[in-house]
């Protein structure tokens, strides 16, 4: 195989890898602040949770603001016509995502009940939204964006957001992501929160573990009804990326299924997703949450390795130009700057898991309710 | 079609999501290497008043952190969300800085701030120093990046437009890194990000000082900023000079904006205009009054090269405007049918593309196959008006950042010299100043960023894709929403940011003894081992 192909290759591998670690890390985050109001009932129990991810919610959002920077150079024309076909709901993403470091940091500031009970609120929607928009953008991707492009490779939407970015299909997706998140969030609560938090933590994540698996099997269900894309015509994989040439795709119902009748070993992935995602409660029933925590990685990596392997090789097919739907082969950045981005990546990549694990390996233990009020600077 | 409404709402919605961003950014750059210098003088010394000056400080910079981060994520996906044109154009190139941003600084700096606030009891001093250093060390790596991509933007190096993807691919990692632009736009945007620190710092101590609160605190604190002010003013300055040389070489419009240069004096005895109205739509000043000679050698360093005025840039502009047309004329017939001609016809005219799609704006419908003999003179003549930005905005926003620079060193000066002789509360005045002068090192950097991005207009990438081609195709009612919403937010962000940050100087360090006993005791208890440290 060419070099530029086995590039295209590894980074559509790496996007994937990308997304589970913002699904893991960042869900962990969303879910701690969704559930929030909901585990804790006093101010002090409120302060703890916020505690339990307080020095590390920071560096948990890199994985994605990397998102964001890592699809801009591997595959810009992705990068430049998804985030602008979702316009709103990436705009509505980024007014919730936005709220999260100013309350985490002036939330407790300030000793007065409707400035943190507002803040509170903040944590809520700042971690629901985002999880159900992620979900919910990966539904859409799976059912076809409307788009264009023009000759010179300025991108068109052909169709008004309102009506079908949120459609049940998405919804459903959003939905199980964001009890993916509560989840995970559980899990977190649970190795560094103490009695009663963790107890109400496990009973929420447990409920969003299993109703995820719910979801999850009926999205496999609607996904078989559903029309996919193929190609019609062999392509190329070395192509130059460009989706202007266009190249023969076609909507089947169904479709999104054909890769896994293909190559059946392919079944590994939902298969690890739902393992993950009944399993994990249990282990959290039987209060291993760090057992937990890790199945619910595995689920995540399950559900996204699921979404790329019944879409490969697309990446967002168009439902009014299927010709010039994104690919793996068409939307990739140049093997140049793929190969740089590899260098980067196989010398920092490391670096950022090992100094990640230090950092929770510092702060790990149980956060004390009556200790928060010492640190000057906890939240 | 390009609406032209949508474009300028997304050149708005950009500058202010970016101006609003680095109102944050340069306290951050600044502050964390403040700790850092800090911290190593109490793991020098070991004197517990640096330790309370490090978390005081700290705690101060981490309520302008907060929302650094906040509007950084805004930036970082508003290229995608408004630009997509942009970065379907350049992602190739523009988009890898922006990753190893992400993946060498944010993951840096983010994973150890957390580390720096809650640490305290459970790493040894030298991890904790340690951990300082590297919060700094992301923070600023962050800046070399984004200005790296910056950079690009300004002066495109390190890429060739390719025909056959419609967009500029990376050819060259050194060029990009490397790029003259960039680099002199780092150290001059980090070191400024020193100077507002070092007024913060500065400015806030002498409140103690005034109200003769805290004052051990105060003075060690203010004479450490006055030092650092003195140093990083006078670099800025010196920076700021070669940045300017930088864009002479590279961006000739913008240095005639800068300096309000309609004709090329010749011989070059080019007046230094100190006061000048520009008027754009009559191309001349209303009114001007300069020192003859010196700008000269002051921007080519030299006494007998030209610096070209606007008038002839606009002319020499034409003949490119004419090859640039043929370019895209050329692109398009090839885009369309592969027809080698049309590409050999293409590559003959290829480095003056972007001023052809400069010309798309102004030709009938948008498109210059419809450009007809008759209006052909018409068109060059808005076109090349179109080449230079807004001479009255360059010219004023680059004045008052040298004028600021200026007082700012003054001010430097006065502060270290009374802090070094213990001078300080018999000169109250100078203490006021110093306080009032907090926000104006950040209205610098501001108008430093007016000057820089507003000269690189019609531009996003200087010579290749004008603005105007640039945005995403949005339905007006998108932007609507999304500018209003970023208004309401980002505005009660900073009241909030204020408020607080206010409540907290006020308070002053010993204010924390209300939240917290002074006894460095167990704080988030528990973690094994915890106990038998000595240094805890
Ligand atoms: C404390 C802030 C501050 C101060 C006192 C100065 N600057 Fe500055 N300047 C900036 C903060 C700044 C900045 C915000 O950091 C900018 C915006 C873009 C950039 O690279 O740096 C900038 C941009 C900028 C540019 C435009 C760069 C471009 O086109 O890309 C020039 C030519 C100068 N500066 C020159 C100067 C000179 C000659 C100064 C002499 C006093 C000066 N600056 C003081
Ligand atoms: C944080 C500091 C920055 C500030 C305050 C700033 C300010 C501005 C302003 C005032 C404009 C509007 C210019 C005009 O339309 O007349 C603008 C445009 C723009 N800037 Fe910057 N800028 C900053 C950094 C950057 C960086 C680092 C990049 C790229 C990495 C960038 C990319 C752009 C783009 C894409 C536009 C929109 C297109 C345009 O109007 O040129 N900016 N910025
Ligand atoms: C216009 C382009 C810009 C983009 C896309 C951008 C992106 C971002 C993002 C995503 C963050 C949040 C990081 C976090 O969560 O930790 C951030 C914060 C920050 N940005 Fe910007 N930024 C831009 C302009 C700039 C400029 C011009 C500078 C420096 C000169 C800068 C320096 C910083 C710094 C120091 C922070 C502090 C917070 C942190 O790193 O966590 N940014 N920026």
């Amino acid at each position: 195989m060419e070099t530029y192909v086995i590039l295209k290759l590894i980074w559509t591998l790496l996007l994937g890898v990308l997304l589970v670690g913002l699904a893991v890390m960042v869900g962990m985050d969303m879910g701690v602040g969704t559930l929030l109001r909901f585990v804790g009932r006093s101010d002090a129990e409120r302060r703890a949770t916020l505690n339990a991810i307080g020095p590390h919610w920071d560096g948990n959002q890199v994985w994605f603001i990397l998102g964001g920077g890592a699809i801009f150079a591997a595959f810009p024309t992705l990068y430049a016509t998804s985030f602008s076909t979702f316009y709103v709901v990436m705009i509505l993403l980024l007014f919730s995502m936005i709220l999260r470091p100013v309350a985490f940091e002036y939330r407790s500031k300030v000793d007065a009940r409707r400035w943190r009970g507002a803040w509170d609120w903040a944590f809520l929607i700042s971690g629901a939204v985002p999880m159900i928009v992620f979900g919910a953008a990966i539904g859409n991707i799976l059912e076809g964006v409307a788009f264009h492009f023009s000759w010179d490779g300025q991108y068109y939407q052909d169709q008004s957001f309102i009506w079908y970015l949120l459609n049940p299909f998405a919804l459903l997706c959003g939905v199980m992501s964001l009890a993916l998140a509560v989840y995970q969030g559980g899990a977190m609560l649970m190795m560094r929160t103490e009695a009663p938090i963790a107890g109400r933590a496990r009973g929420f994540a447990m409920a969003g573990g299993w109703l995820a698996a719910l979801l999850f099997a009926a999205g496999g269900f609607w996904v078989a009804r559903l029309p996919g894309f193929v190609l019609t015509q062999p392509v190329d994989p070395g192509m130059p990326a460009t989706p202007l040439v266009g190249s023969g795709v076609a909507m089947a119902v169904g479709a999104w299924l054909s890769n896994f009748y293909i190559a059946p070993l392919l079944w590994i992935a939902p298969g690890l997703g739902f393992f993950g995602m009944i399993v994990g409660p249990l282990a959290l029933a039987a209060r291993r949450p760090a057992w937990g925590w890790w199945l619910g990685a595995l689920a995540w990596v399950g559900t996204i390795f699921t979404v790329g392997f019944a879409m490969f090789p697309f990446l967002m097919p168009s439902t009014t130009a299927p010709a010039q739907s994104l690919t793996v082969w068409n939307a990739s950045g140049s093997a140049y700057n793929l190969s740089w981005m590899l260098a980067f990546t196989l010398v920092f990549a490391p670096a950022v898991v090992i100094y990640t694990g230090w950092a929770f390996r510092i702060m790990r233990g149980k956060v004390k309710t009556n200790a928060i009020a010492e640190n000057e600077h906890s939240y | 079609m390009i609406d032209a409404t949508v474009v300028e709402l997304s050149r708005m919605q950009f500058a202010l999501t970016a101006l609003y961003h680095f109102l944050f950014v340069p306290l951050t750059l600044g502050m964390t290497v403040m700790l850092a210098a800090m911290e190593t003088v109490y793991f020098i010394t070991g004197k517990p008043i640096y330790k309370e000056m490090t978390q005081f400080w700290g705690k101060l910079f981490g309520i302008n952190f907060a929302i650094g981060v906040a509007t950084g994520l805004t930036m970082e996906f508003e290229f995608g969300t408004n630009w997509s044109m942009y970065s379907h154009f350049v992602g190739d190139v523009f988009g890898t800085p922006l990753a190893i941003e992400g993946l060498m600084a944010f993951f840096l700096e983010s994973t150890f701030v957390g580390l720096m606030f809650f640490g305290w009891d459970r790493l040894s001093r030298p991890a904790h120093l340690a951990v300082t250093y590297l919060v700094a060390l992301g923070s600023n790596l962050s800046a070399l990046w984004i200005l790296i991509a910056n950079g690009f933007m300004q002066d495109p190096v390190g890429a060739l437009f390719d025909p056959d993807t419609m967009r500029m691919e990376f050819t060259s990692f050194s060029d990009l890194v490397f790029s003259e632009d960039a680099q002199a736009k780092f150290v001059h945007t980090s070191i400024a990000g020193f100077v507002c620190a070092a007024m913060f710092m500065m400015g806030i101590s002498a409140y103690y000082l005034l109200t003769r609160r805290h004052r051990e605190f105060a003075a060690r604190s203010f004479r450490m900023a006055a030092l650092v002010g003195v140093i990083a003013s006078l670099a800025v300055i010196t920076l700021g000079d070669a940045l300017g040389r930088a864009d002479y070489l590279l961006q000739a419009p913008k240095i005639a904006a800068m300096e309000g240069i309609w004709d090329t004096t010749k011989p070059p005895y080019e007046p230094w205009k100190l006061i000048a109205l520009p008027n754009d739509a009559a191309q001349r000043d209303l009114f001007s009054f300069g020192l003859p000679y010196v700008l000269t050698p002051l921007v080519t360093h030299t006494f007998d090269k030209p610096i070209p005025g606007i008038l002839e840039l606009e002319s020499d502009a034409k003949p490119r405007i004419v090859r640039g047309i043929q370019a895209v004329l050329a692109l398009h017939a090839y885009a369309t049918t592969r027809d080698p001609v049309a590409l050999a016809v293409f590559r003959q005219n290829e480095s003056d593309m972007g001023y052809g799609l400069l010309a798309q704006r102004f030709a009938p419908d948008q498109d210059l196959a419809k450009i007809t003999a008759a209006e052909l003179p018409t068109i060059l003549d808005l076109t090349a008006r179109e080449t230079i930005p807004n001479v009255f905005v360059e010219f004023w926003s680059f004045r008052i950042m040298v004028a600021l620079g200026f007082a700012f060193l003054a001010v430097f000066a006065f502060g270290a010299y009374y802090s070094l002789r213990n001078r300080l509360e018999r000169h109250p005045f100078l203490l006021k100043l110093t306080m009032w002068s907090i926000p104006l090192p950040i209205l610098a950097t501001e108008f430093g960023w007016i000057t820089a991005e507003n000269g690189r207009q019609p531009w996003t990438v200087f010579g290749w894709l004008p603005t105007f081609q640039s945005a995403s195709s949005h339905a007006l009612g998108y932007m609507l929403f999304s500018l209003i919403g970023f208004a309401l937010l980002y505005s009660s962000f900073i009241a909030a940011e204020l408020y607080l940050m206010f409540k907290f100087a006020r308070l002053g360090p010993e204010g924390r003894a209300a939240h917290a006993p002074p006894q460095p005791g167990p704080t988030l208890a528990g973690a094994p081992g915890y106990a038998d440290k000595p240094w805890q």
